[in-house]
């Protein structure tokens, strides 16, 4: 049995796989297996089953997610499916990957989703930067139409579907689930209240499910290989494989599918090849840059969902951003919550005004300007803009590097209002 | 006035979007990719083919990083500034780019209207950081050799153009 689903058949000249080689690697058998052999309910009752949670960084159940749209019965007009391929997050470079070497799969996913939720039309949420990701999906959608895995009575059965592609003109917020769906209809990006949620309350107020492109991937091989077999591809109780990544100043930046659950010693040391000569490491961020950082005390927990929150931070994208010890975190951390800073929608106060706050106050910091009372005023930023205070999660993400910066690397923090300077800087 | 290719781009962006208001930021794209930018006179002129107000378009132009609402050069550079790259020191590659283009910062244009340097989130390369995307091609583990060599070749590409007139030369005369 294959060990690694999502990336085994890609080709190492890095070319998107054209559909007939997919179709030999086994592609579009699970679904047609899913139109003609099994009901939506059965689809989604196998991918309950198999325990796949979101792969976009919040974790959750995907099954639960789908189960949650009302079925045909109880309620009137369309349904959508929607692509989250609007990978934005600093650090991450997951998705680029499978959307741009094996489109089909990230299809075929998307096609048995629509099926399972009953949903006629999916649009795939391009990020403007992914130009060749959206030209090679918009190739491999054509190839899907002309053998009948797109369009009017998929594969003989009764399931219609449509796929559009949209690119989106380039905002963070674009990537949060309700912000996606305004961007859709055309709006600001803003995100909206939760209640209702959007599998009730979605594009265009009709049931709609957003899922992330290595979420959707994960589908095919279940649907084809059974929920066992995917439990057993993880070394912990989260199922299934994950994409891993490591960029900073190790020796050799990349991405990896390895069983849920690798520890990141093993990545850093055996797939990244350790820290370049003359860098020690000194913290890490798990999933992307509103992961709150870990220190090489943690280098041994497995990077999944329940261990990474267990350990006080997250699994998010599980692309690994490497702190060494001649990066100043206080820069880092700055250079993070500027990110943050600058896009923030400003839909809602905490967000808008307490990003550009903090941000100075690391700037004043860095450069020597910060006073000791400035640490109180960054601690209760991190509560004043966490969980609970905002509509979307924006800015609990932007203070969860710089609450665990304050907890693990507090001296340097210190040094810097002290020394009135830098420290790192010579 | 919209050109009649404009509009055929528009309208198609409305045949795939979900309602016709939601091809805004498409038809705002499209306008932009044969005039470099989106003056307040495109902007009337999309708001009324949309049935909008050009208010309330411009609050979604506004809104999206790479609508451009000020004129830009035959290219734009976009140098990523987020966290993997910072690490990978972009910040030199930074100083040595706007001496190699001879601006002084973040949302300048060359002389020639050549180049617009802008900053840019994470691009999604963050394995090959630094890393910069030149309108919509993606460059990786940049240093100053090959940044030299990405220019120099925008140049000697653009050369038999130079003495055409530039988006940005069009743009300030809308203006």
């Amino acid at each position: 049995m294959i060990d690694s689903p999502l990336t085994h058949a890609m080709k190492p000249t890095k070319e998107a796989l054209a559909i007939d080689e997919y179709e030999d690697a086994g592609g579009y058998a699970a679904l047609r297996t899913a139109v003609t052999e099994m009901t939506p309910f059965d689809v989604t009752a196998a991918v309950t089953d198999s325990n796949l949670r979101g792969r976009g960084g919040a974790g959750f159940p995907t099954g639960k997610k789908w189960s949650f749209v009302p079925p045909p019965g109880k309620r009137t007009g369309a349904a959508y499916l929607v692509v989250n391929a609007d990978e934005m997050e600093p650090g991450t470079f997951k998705d680029r990957l499978l959307l741009e070497q094996n489109p089909h799969l990230v299809l075929e996913g998307a096609l048995a989703a629509a099926f399972a939720i009953q949903a006629q039309t999916v649009y795939v949420f391009v990020r403007w930067a992914y130009a060749k990701a959206a030209q090679r999906l918009t190739k491999a959608i054509i190839e899907a139409q002309r053998r009948g895995y797109i369009g009017d009575n998929v594969l003989g059965s009764k399931f219609c579907v449509r796929v559009h592609v949209h690119t989106s003109h380039g905002r963070y917020l674009c990537g949060e689930e309700t912000g996606l769906l305004n961007a859709l209809e055309g709006k600001r990006a803003s995100p909206r209240s939760k209640p209702p949620f959007p599998q009730v309350v979605g594009l265009l107020g009709r049931p709609t499910v957003v899922n992330n492109v290595e979420t959707l991937c994960n589908i095919p091989p279940i649907l084809r290989n059974g929920a066992a077999w995917f439990k057993a591809l993880s070394k912990t109780g989260d199922s299934g494989t994950k994409l891993y990544g490591a960029s900073g100043r190790v020796n050799a930046p990349g991405l990896w599918e390895l069983p849920m659950g690798t520890t990141p010693r093993e990545i850093i040391e055996k797939h990244a090849g350790g820290m370049k000569s003359g860098y020690n490491l000194r913290g890490f961020l798990p999933g992307g840059a509103s992961t709150d950082f870990l220190t090489d005390r943690h280098l041994d927990v497995p990077m999944d969902f329940d261990a990474m929150q267990k350990a006080g931070s997250r699994l998010g994208t599980g692309t690994m951003i490497v702190l060494d010890d001649r990066t100043c975190p206080v820069a880092m951390v700055h250079n993070l919550v500027t990110f943050f800073a600058r896009e923030s929608c400003g839909w809602c106060t905490p967000c808008r005004d307490g990003l550009p706050w903090t941000q100075n106050i690391l700037a004043d910091i860095e450069q020597g300007r910060g006073r000791p009372e400035d640490l109180d005023r960054l601690e209760l930023h991190c509560k004043l803009l966490g969980p609970g205070r905002t509509f979307c999660a924006l800015a609990p993400g932007a203070v969860e590097p710089l609450q665990s910066a304050l907890k693990y690397f507090r001296e340097d923090f210190e040094r810097h209002i002290t020394e009135k300077r830098c420290p790192y800087k010579h | 006035m919209l050109t009649q290719e404009e509009r055929a781009a528009i309208s198609e962006g409305c045949d795939s979007s979900p309602s016709a208001r939601a091809a805004a930021p498409h038809a705002l794209g499209a306008v932009q990719a044969s005039r470099g930018w989106i003056s307040d006179e495109s902007l009337s002129d999309i708001a009324e083919f949309l049935h909008m107000t050009p208010a309330e378009l411009d609050s979604i132009a506004t809104f999206y990083n790479r609508i451009y609402r000020s004129p830009v050069g035959r290219h734009v550079i976009l140098l990523c500034d987020s966290v993997s790259c910072w690490i990978m020191d972009y910040e030199y590659l930074l100083n040595h780019l706007l001496t190699k283009l001879g601006i002084s910062g973040f949302g300048e244009t060359t002389k020639d209207g050549m180049f617009t340097l802008l900053p840019s989130a994470c691009l999604g390369a963050c394995d090959h950081a630094p890393a910069m995307m030149v309108d919509r091609e993606l460059f990786g583990d940049l240093t100053r050799q090959s940044i030299d060599t990405i220019i120099d070749q925008y140049r000697i590409k653009d050369g038999d153009r130079r003495t055409a007139q530039s988006p940005l030369a069009t743009g300030r005369k809308e203006q």
